[in-house]
């Protein structure tokens, strides 16, 4: 990937502009100018303006995920937030927010503060999710108001589920004054034990302590419970599983406070995938059947989920080469995404194109109150420019995080990031 | 042989099972002359790794490796050594270093086997990954119902116990049903795997109409600490509902064989005057150990494969 800076005119050329908030694509070009939109349409050329010629390309909204990990600060052997840039900006990402459970976790307005300072210099637009419960611990309620006016996007104890279900309804309660989403990773850990992938005839294959589908579902249940009961904003992470999803659709028929996402890996992947006992699929939630996968594709046609995060979770190579039951949980995702997704949900299940890329852009940036409007004359250019049909196959170089732990390597991708432009830079991927 | 490596009898092909239990007759006999060394594998150097505890098992392959003339090197790692993931690796590739030709690994976590295979080229052998596989096991306990019934298609076999937490229980599963042998699970419901009626086997928790069934039964170990995690109540409620007791078997007017992986829980899952009974071939087991692990070692490290595989 090539990083450098916008000169100070650039035209994107004869671009399929795929603009999400409008529903449309339309053919043109765009003029950028000191990195801000300058004129959309047909845009005259001259000899000083760099031309970037995007036939046959969507020029599109910047991605936006939900969820990511950077590590920082605690674990910058993985990942900081420098390089967990680079990573987005090579998916077509240019704004992420980051969950809490660093080290120490993002659970003061000081450590938020630290975020946005930190992100202030970095390529991407860097919100931090801060934590629900003092040092995820689950007893005690971070404070909320403070750190939403450090910048705060969001409150998530995730990695950790918040067991105590007062805790929970409490956190739903208190985010009512402020109506931001609460997120909580839905497992229940004592249905879980020690599992380390999903309840089924694989696992009884392969020996593998396991835990049910039920394990995830019986918390999403409860949540979506809380939330009617308190009229809490509630965001639901990385479902993975077809019951969950039969809860959340019922639940959203009555109330428009909740939101769902789908990891690319839920998406792409089966249980079955882990008959090699790759400890790059070993993720929480896990991997689940065939069955489940489906039912993931068929919810985000109906609109039950709301947007796609990765849950790019860095480890080190060291971690991720001991056996199945020490590796821990999580694998990357930015780099990987489009081309996973779009295979999936396009290619394989004929999802229209600007629906897909809706779940990228102007859906995660609603739930969060991110500004949509991203082909206004005069905002900064947050431009994503793919080409949806090359065929490639995902491999080691195409990774900028710091962390390898990806089972997509070696997969066929569907569609691919070209250019991604952002606060005033453009990657040339 | 098809497979260079023995990891488990999941998809292992029936023709080379049927190889190795032959051959494994063939060994039988010279352990029953009074020089029981042959020279085949004179020269090669297995290293034993075990990463868990095990005493037959280890004694099982270090007795067959001295037999064939093997140079052994026994390597014993606690498991509190193993919590950094990458002394897997390290001691993996240390191994390699010094020119072996096979590893036979025990090791706690499912998949170990296969994880090694990544890291080093010399021939391994699974004596054991977790809850996963156990293959010789499955092969020895092939090998004495076929000395005993003299074949194994259609055999009925229940295995008993803790299926769960059994890696013998998954091997013999899928090394009997690929010789065409009926399986029949029977244990407390919390110990029997979800799914594992998708394997091709039954399963009933009725041990009466079992035995009734059976032509032969494995009984498997139970372990007390069980309990601890909610998975059983007691032992008394284990030897009421499974043990195979001499009351029980008393009620039951049939020739039944009883085999024992071993250890034994005597007076827990089996009698001790059924375990010592002429029904019992778990003694039988323990030789046929030595010459299953004697023909696995030889084809293995001695065989020829074939062309293009694995």
């Amino acid at each position: 990937m090539n990083f450098s800076k916008l000169k100070k005119q650039v035209i994107l050329k004869g671009g399929k502009i795929l603009d999400p908030l409008a529903n449309t694509i339309k053919k043109g070009d765009i003029l950028i100018q000191e990195g801000k939109i300058k004129a959309i349409g047909k845009v005259k050329s001259n000899k000083s303006v760099q031309t970037i010629d995007c036939k046959n390309l969507i020029v599109t909204h910047g991605f936006c995920d939900l969820h990511a990990h950077f590590r920082e600060p605690g674990r910058e052997d993985k990942e900081t937030l420098e390089s967990g840039s680079m990573a987005a900006l090579a998916g077509g990402f240019t704004r992420v927010c980051v969950m809490p459970n660093t080290n120490p976790p993002i659970d003061s307005p000081e450590v938020i503060r630290y975020i946005v300072d930190r992100s202030d210099e970095c390529p991407v637009y860097i919100h931090p999710i801060g934590a629900i419960t003092k040092g995820q611990e689950g007893k005690e309620l971070t404070e909320m108001g403070a750190m939403l006016a450090e910048g705060a996007v969001a409150f998530s104890d995730d990695g950790l589920p918040v067991t105590d279900s007062a805790m929970m309804r409490n956190a739903l309660d208190y985010g009512t004054m402020f109506d931001i989403p609460i997120i909580n990773h839905a497992e229940d850990l004592c249905l879980k034990q020690d599992g380390v992938m999903h309840e089924g005839i694989v696992s009884t294959n392969l020996g593998l302590l396991s835990s049910p589908d039920l394990t995830e579902s019986n918390m999403v249940h409860r949540d979506l419970s809380l939330t009617n009961l308190t009229g809490g904003r509630l965001h639901v992470p990385h479902v993975s599983s077809a019951k969950s999803l039969d809860h959340i659709r019922f639940s959203k028929k009555n109330n428009d406070k909740i939101t769902a996402e789908v990891t690319p890996h839920h998406l792409f992947f089966t249980d079955n995938d882990l008959q090699g006992f790759d400890t790059n699929l070993k993720v929480a939630p896990p991997i689940r059947t065939i069955a489940d996968q489906k039912a993931l594709v068929k919810a985000v046609k109906d609109c039950t989920l709301d947007c796609i995060a990765t849950d790019h979770a860095p480890h080190t190579i060291e971690e991720k080469e001991g056996t199945f039951d020490l590796a821990p949980f999580g694998m990357i995702g930015l780099e990987s995404c489009f081309g996973a997704v779009n295979k999936v949900l396009v290619k394989e299940n004929d999802m229209d194109q600007l629906s897909l890329i809706q779940m990228l852009t102007t859906k995660p940036r609603a739930i969060m109150g991110f500004n949509n409007k991203l082909f206004d004359i005069g905002v900064n250019a947050e431009l994503t420019i793919i080409d949806p049909k090359e065929e490639w196959v995902f491999s080691r170089k195409d990774i900028q995080s710091r962390s390898h732990n990806s089972p997509f390597i070696g997969q066929n991708m569907y569609g691919r990031i070209k250019y991604t432009i952002n606060k005033g830079h453009i990657s040339v991927i | 042989m098809k497979h260079r490596h023995l990891l488990g009898l999941k998809d292992y092909p029936a023709a080379d099972i049927k190889t190795i239990i032959d051959t494994a007759f063939s060994f039988k006999e010279v352990l029953e002359r009074p020089i029981k060394k042959v020279p085949s594998l004179n020269g090669k150097t297995i290293v034993n790794l075990f990463f868990e505890n095990s005493t037959r098992t280890r004694i099982s392959f270090e007795l067959a490796q001295k037999r064939l003339s093997a140079d052994t090197v026994n390597f014993s790692a606690s498991t509190s050594s193993l919590k950094k993931g990458e002394t897997f690796k390290d001691t993996a590739q240390n191994l390699e270093a010094m020119k072996i030709d096979a590893v036979v690994m025990r090791h706690p976590t499912p998949g170990a086997a296969l994880h090694l295979t990544k890291h080093i080229d010399a021939i391994i052998i699974n004596a054991g990954d977790g809850t996963h596989e156990h293959p010789t096991q499955a092969i020895l306990d092939m090998t004495s119902l076929h000395e005993k019934f003299g074949y194994l298609e259609g055999l009925k076999i229940a295995i008993i116990g803790d299926i769960s937490h059994s890696r013998v229980a998954l091997s013999n599963i899928y090394g009997l049903k690929t010789m065409g042998a009926e399986v029949t699970l029977c244990g407390p419901a919390t110990l029997i795997p979800p799914f594992i009626e998708d394997l091709g086997v039954s399963v009933n928790y009725n041990v009466d109409e079992v035995i009734e069934w059976a032509d032969a039964l494995n009984v498997l170990r139970i372990q007390r600490e069980r309990m601890r995690g909610g998975l059983l109540p007691s032992i008394r409620e284990y030897r009421n509902l499974f043990g195979i007791t001499t009351e029980r078997l008393s009620k039951h007017k049939k020739e039944l064989v009883i085999m024992h992986p071993g250890p034994m829980n005597r007076g827990v899952e089996i009698d001790s005057a059924v375990a010592d009974s002429d029904q019992a071939i778990i003694l039988n087991q323990v030789l046929n150990g030595v010459a299953s692990r004697m023909a696995i070692l030889y084809l293995l490290l001695g065989g020829k494969f074939e062309e293009g595989k694995d």
